[in-house]
């Protein structure tokens, strides 16, 4: 075992403290055969620190496309050319929404919508939605509904939402070059506004978007830095029309050390699949990632791509024994 | 339900769903593998950018001259 990795077991798996940015550059420059050592690692420290569970989470998008900001990596941005158009979800099919994805077992339901914060006829729709949900639904609701202003943080955690998604998406050093529309101080805001209100924070970020090792240990150390209940984890699936298009996929190995190296800097949060995985893991790093350090899924669709079938990723938790967390134990 | 591929639900169709291109034109084999990840954008009979929606299991596909397709 190397230096880094024997170093881990005794700083993270004995002690729950996580891994420096300085030593996640270490691991993320792990040679390949070292993988199935790192991986057995971050598992057990999973298990340690967060336990055998897994939280299955669905995801909506309640407004599509049209959005004015210019991240890269995302085919809803307005300023690119993309196949995709603008739609709106009304309320009853968001409610039909949650009910499929209550029917998997999933304790969480996170409705999206493409825009740089939410205006008075999103908050509208958000405030009957969440109403709606609530009232036939036996699900947690979260949001992710871009910047937002402590009113209306005040305002979420009043309807009763549950976490919300706002992603630092790269690493501060990098995030010029994903997004010039707004900054990395502007998300940072926001998921401190949230995390302060007492709402649980969802705050992750991509790979595989051209960032360096060193960008990527960065990322994790900054997550690592704003202790969210959850980072969500997505892989880059370069979308047709946008700046990162012609991306290369990331190559599995690369994204099964980065699941290892995140859950080596921050073993205690809920560490969850997100986009891109289906692309850029298959079935075979699927299974890997959920024995690397997930502990966490979406299931089913995307929001503008589809994901696995669900049945297939339910299988497999089952297979690796790895019971779904119950919403009573979410609460 | 419609199985996707860019042919999928209109085998008298002329445009590939994924893509927008005519099938005639050129394979559509990378468009076909992608589309089983992805829901089609394009109306397979006047390639006008259809509106669609993604929902945790399924999608809809609304072309505004030829209607909504749906996958459940």
């Amino acid at each position: 075992m190397t230096d880094v990795l024997q170093t881990a077991r005794v700083q993270v798996l004995d002690e729950g403290r996580g891994l420096t940015q300085e030593q996640l550059v270490e691991v993320l420059n792990l040679p390949d055969e070292t993988i199935p050592d790192l991986l057995e690692l971050a598992h057990q420290v999973r298990m340690r620190w967060c336990g055998p569970e897994v939280e299955v989470e669905g995801i909506i998008s309640l407004k599509t496309g049209g959005c004015p900001e210019d991240c890269h990596f995302c085919s809803q941005s307005g300023q690119f050319t993309s196949p995709v158009r603008s739609v709106w979800l009304d309320v009853p099919e968001l409610v039909r929404a949650a009910e499929q994805t209550a029917a998997t077992g999933a304790s969480e339901f996170c409705i999206v919508a493409a825009v740089r914060g939410p205006d008075e006829r999103l908050m509208s729709q958000v405030r009957d939605g969440v109403q709606a949900i609530t009232a036939a639904v036996d699900i947690n609701i979260a949001c992710s509904l871009g910047m937002l202003t402590q009113a209306q943080v005040d305002e979420l955690k009043a309807m009763g939402v549950h976490r919300y998604n706002h992603n630092l998406e790269a690493a501060e050093s990098y995030f010029p070059q994903v997004v010039t529309t707004h900054s990395y101080a502007e998300r940072w805001h926001t998921c401190t506004m949230v995390r302060d209100s007492g709402m649980e924070l969802c705050c992750g970020g991509l790979v595989g978007m051209g960032e360096s090792l060193e960008q990527r240990a960065e990322l994790a150390a900054q997550l690592a830095e704003l202790e969210p209940h959850e980072v969500p984890l997505n892989f880059l699936n370069p979308r047709p029309g946008t700046p990162f298009g012609d991306q290369p996929l990331m190559e599995a190995a690369d994204a099964l050390r980065t699941i290892a190296a995140f859950r080596l800097a921050m073993p205690r949060t809920i560490l969850r699949y997100a986009g891109g995985r289906e692309l850029t893991l298959g079935d075979l790093g699927t299974r890997e990632g959920l024995l690397g350090g997930v502990n966490a899924v979406i299931v089913g669709n995307y929001l503008t791509t589809l994901g696995r079938e669900v049945d297939e990723d339910l299988a497999l938790l089952s297979e690796l024994e790895m019971p779904i967390k119950e919403l009573s134990k979410t609460l | 339900m419609s199985t996707g591929g860019p042919e999928a639900g209109a085998s008298a169709a002329p445009y590939c769903d994924h893509c927008g291109e005519r099938l005639d034109a050129r394979a559509h084999d990378s468009c076909r593998r992608l589309r089983e990840l992805e829901p089609p954008r394009f109306c397979p009979h006047c390639r006008r950018r259809m509106v669609v929606q993604v929902l945790p299991r399924g999608w809809s596909a609304r072309c505004v001259e030829h209607g909504e397709t749906r996958q459940t």
